[in-house]
């Protein structure tokens, strides 16, 4: 399980970066998942989100599950290229496959990476 | 049992060729005679020289088809434990009764004069739906179960808003939830709240009493759960509710665990589907139509669909009352054309009739036995996270010490031992969860073939992972590429 540690993360398993405002679906969510076939984005740049509102929703194979804001702020971009390729999210999940950037969010109520690491292992029996 | 211990060529050991492919030029089914009234002049804008349909012959058709019909799997074919779907055998004499020329061949626009044996039955199925479930109305209308929830919530929300109540748009939806029951608050533009479950599988009350204020339209209740477990609290559940002034809808895909036992009017719900093609034995999935028949405590029925079925005209000692059509007060409306689909309500008026108020409970009682046989003897090779008695199913997690074999493998790998899969992969709060329900159908000795094919399965995954990862072998063809049917939509094979 990949957990980067300059990241932080929610409970619902998403990503948050404190450097650049990038947010997205962490690698414990997108193995959970499988192989996802589907995300739509459902915010776009400029709108306000408030944090544990949600802001893509994400189909795989097995089950479809929403993604949620990390953190309340502004987008100011979200990842217009997904659509056509989901399988971004699977393979490179902190990386390109980043969902939304958002402005002015602050993570101090987010999980560290010990945490979150933690937080995955009691979930896996 | 079949020997499959050897995988076969996993290459397609039938194809069926498209229609398409078997197309002939100037081959014809039927041959029109020459009209006899005067031929239409077409205008040369609607006439096309190019119409590239398949050219068969009858024979060629029929037998596609039937070719075709061979690869499926069906209840009449084998044993189908498809969790909350509740695949029961569907008793032929339901089919009988369906195609009896009073009921096949009356038309829903008739006068209700020539139609009183029809409205006989759809009154006396309401009657009975009522007794069944403790309701004071039901509505026969809603044409599955999903329609039946929408109903439901709408009727609910008509409530509140009846009461002057208008700043409720919240509806409670536990995390055992089927997916149709937030889809069906969510399109009528609710607000969905998740309520997590406790450690044995029940609502977990502190969350519940925690969201319930006053902007809660209700919880959506499914019990016993998908987990196949009864809420231990579910009075106090209802309760916490209704104190905060929701109702409760109850989702009845589960009911086959309760007939004759327990009725969810009783418990206190408001509002509750059936699903008379699970519950009641009316064909299901391609087979179908469903019907969802809705009901409703007396605090909600004048809010049913309109129209129910009603005397209009009281009998006497020489004739019989009238029966028609009868629109509830504060009706929120038709929701389906007509009457609802008429041929699942004598198919399931057939099943009710023939199994009686003693019958009915035993459906529930084997249900239930069969589902805690089959529990007892798979539990030492598949973990159960909520490992309790079960109601009319289980969920177990489709994996085995010592493998990386997936819920996936192991239910392709059950077709090879001539099995449909259990439902996969939900609930979603069990990880590779492999969803069972037998149904009270199914016989001891089919119940142990199909936990020793388990049992085989779990050895296989830990000396031959590799054949479970390539399941299935002996059917027509082998694993479908699931992400790429998924990714790559291809719908139509020819676009005129």
């Amino acid at each position: 399980m990949n957990i980067p540690s300059h990241l932080k993360y929610t409970k619902t398993d998403e990503w948050f970066d404190p450097a650049t405002g990038k947010a997205g679906l962490t690698d414990y969510a997108q193995s959970q998942l499988s192989d996802i076939v589907f995300v739509e984005i459902t915010v776009g740049a400029g709108d306000t989100v408030e944090f544990g509102k949600a802001i893509a929703s994400v189909e795989s194979v097995k089950a479809a599950a929403e993604s949620y804001a990390p953190v309340s702020g502004k987008i100011v971009a979200v990842n217009e290229g997904l659509a056509n390729a989901p399988e971004t999210l699977n393979s490179d999940p902190y990386g390109a496959g980043w969902l939304v950037q958002i402005e002015g969010g602050d993570p101090s109520g987010l999980m560290d990476a010990a945490a979150y690491e933690k937080y995955c292992a009691e979930r896996a029996h | 049992m079949t020997d499959v211990s050897t995988p076969l060529n996993a290459t397609p050991k039938v194809v069926e060729p498209t229609l398409f492919e078997l197309s002939s030029p100037g081959r014809v089914g039927v041959t029109f005679p020459d009209p006899d009234v005067p031929r239409a002049n077409l205008p040369d804008s609607l006439l096309r020289a190019d119409l590239p349909l398949p050219e068969l012959a009858e024979v060629d058709v029929i037998r596609h088809y039937m070719h075709l019909s061979r690869f499926n799997y069906s209840v009449d074919g084998g044993f189908y434990p498809l969790g909350s779907c509740t695949m029961k055998y569907n008793p032929k004499i339901n089919e009988d009764a369906a195609r009896l020329p009073g009921f096949a061949f009356t038309h829903p626009l008739q006068p209700v004069e020539t139609v009183q044996g029809n409205l006989v039955l759809m009154h006396t199925l309401q009657e009975w739906l009522k007794e069944i479930s403790g309701f004071a109305a039901v509505s026969l209308q809603p044409a599955a179960g999903a329609h039946g929830e929408l109903t439901g919530v709408l009727m609910m929300r008509a409530y509140h808003h009846a009461r002057g109540d208008a700043k409720r748009t919240k509806m409670l939806i536990p995390d055992s939830a089927h997916g149709t029951n937030p889809a069906s608050s969510g399109m009528i533009g609710l607000q969905i709240v998740q309520i997590p479950s406790d450690s044995r599988g029940n609502v977990d009350l502190a969350a519940l009493r925690a969201a319930c204020d006053d902007t809660v339209v209700g919880l959506m209740l499914t019990n016993p759960n998908t987990l196949g477990l009864f809420d231990e609290h579910v009075e106090e559940v209802v309760k916490i509710v209704h104190d905060c002034g929701g109702l409760v809808y109850g989702d009845g895909a589960n009911l086959n665990a309760l007939l004759g036992i327990v009725r969810p009017g009783d418990l206190g719900f408001d509002v509750m589907h059936f699903n008379l093609h699970k519950t009641f034995s009316t064909p299901h999935g391609g087979g179908g139509p469903g019907s969802g028949p809705v009901g409703a405590a007396a605090h909600l029925a004048e809010f049913l669909p309109s129209p129910l079925v009603g005397v209009i005209e009281e009998g006497d000692g020489e004739t019989p009352p009238l029966y028609g059509f009868i629109e509830p007060k504060h009706t929120i409306g038709r929701v389906k054309s007509f009457h609802g689909h008429f041929g699942m309500l004598v198919r399931a008026f057939t099943y009710i009739a023939m199994h009686g108020p003693d019958g009915l409970r035993q459906v529930a009682e084997n249900a239930v036995l069969n589902a805690n046989y089959l529990l007892a003897r798979l539990r030492h090779t598949y973990h159960v996270p909520y490992d309790r008695i079960c109601m009319h199913e289980f969920v177990a997690e489709g994996k085995v010490e010592g493998s990386d074999v997936r819920a996936l493998d192991i239910s392709k790998r059950l077709m090879d031992y001539d099995f449909h899969p259990p439902t996969n992969y939900f609930p979603l709060i069990v990880h590779e969860a492999l969803m069972i329900e037998p149904t009270e159908t199914e016989s001891k000795q089919t119940l142990d073939a199909f936990a020793e094919a388990l049992i085989k399965i779990a050895e296989e995954a830990k000396t031959q992972p590799d054949l479970l990862h390539s399941a299935p072998h002996k059917t027509p063809f082998g694993r479908m590429d699931e992400v790429k049917a998924a990714r790559d939509l291809v719908l139509c094979c020819w676009i005129p």
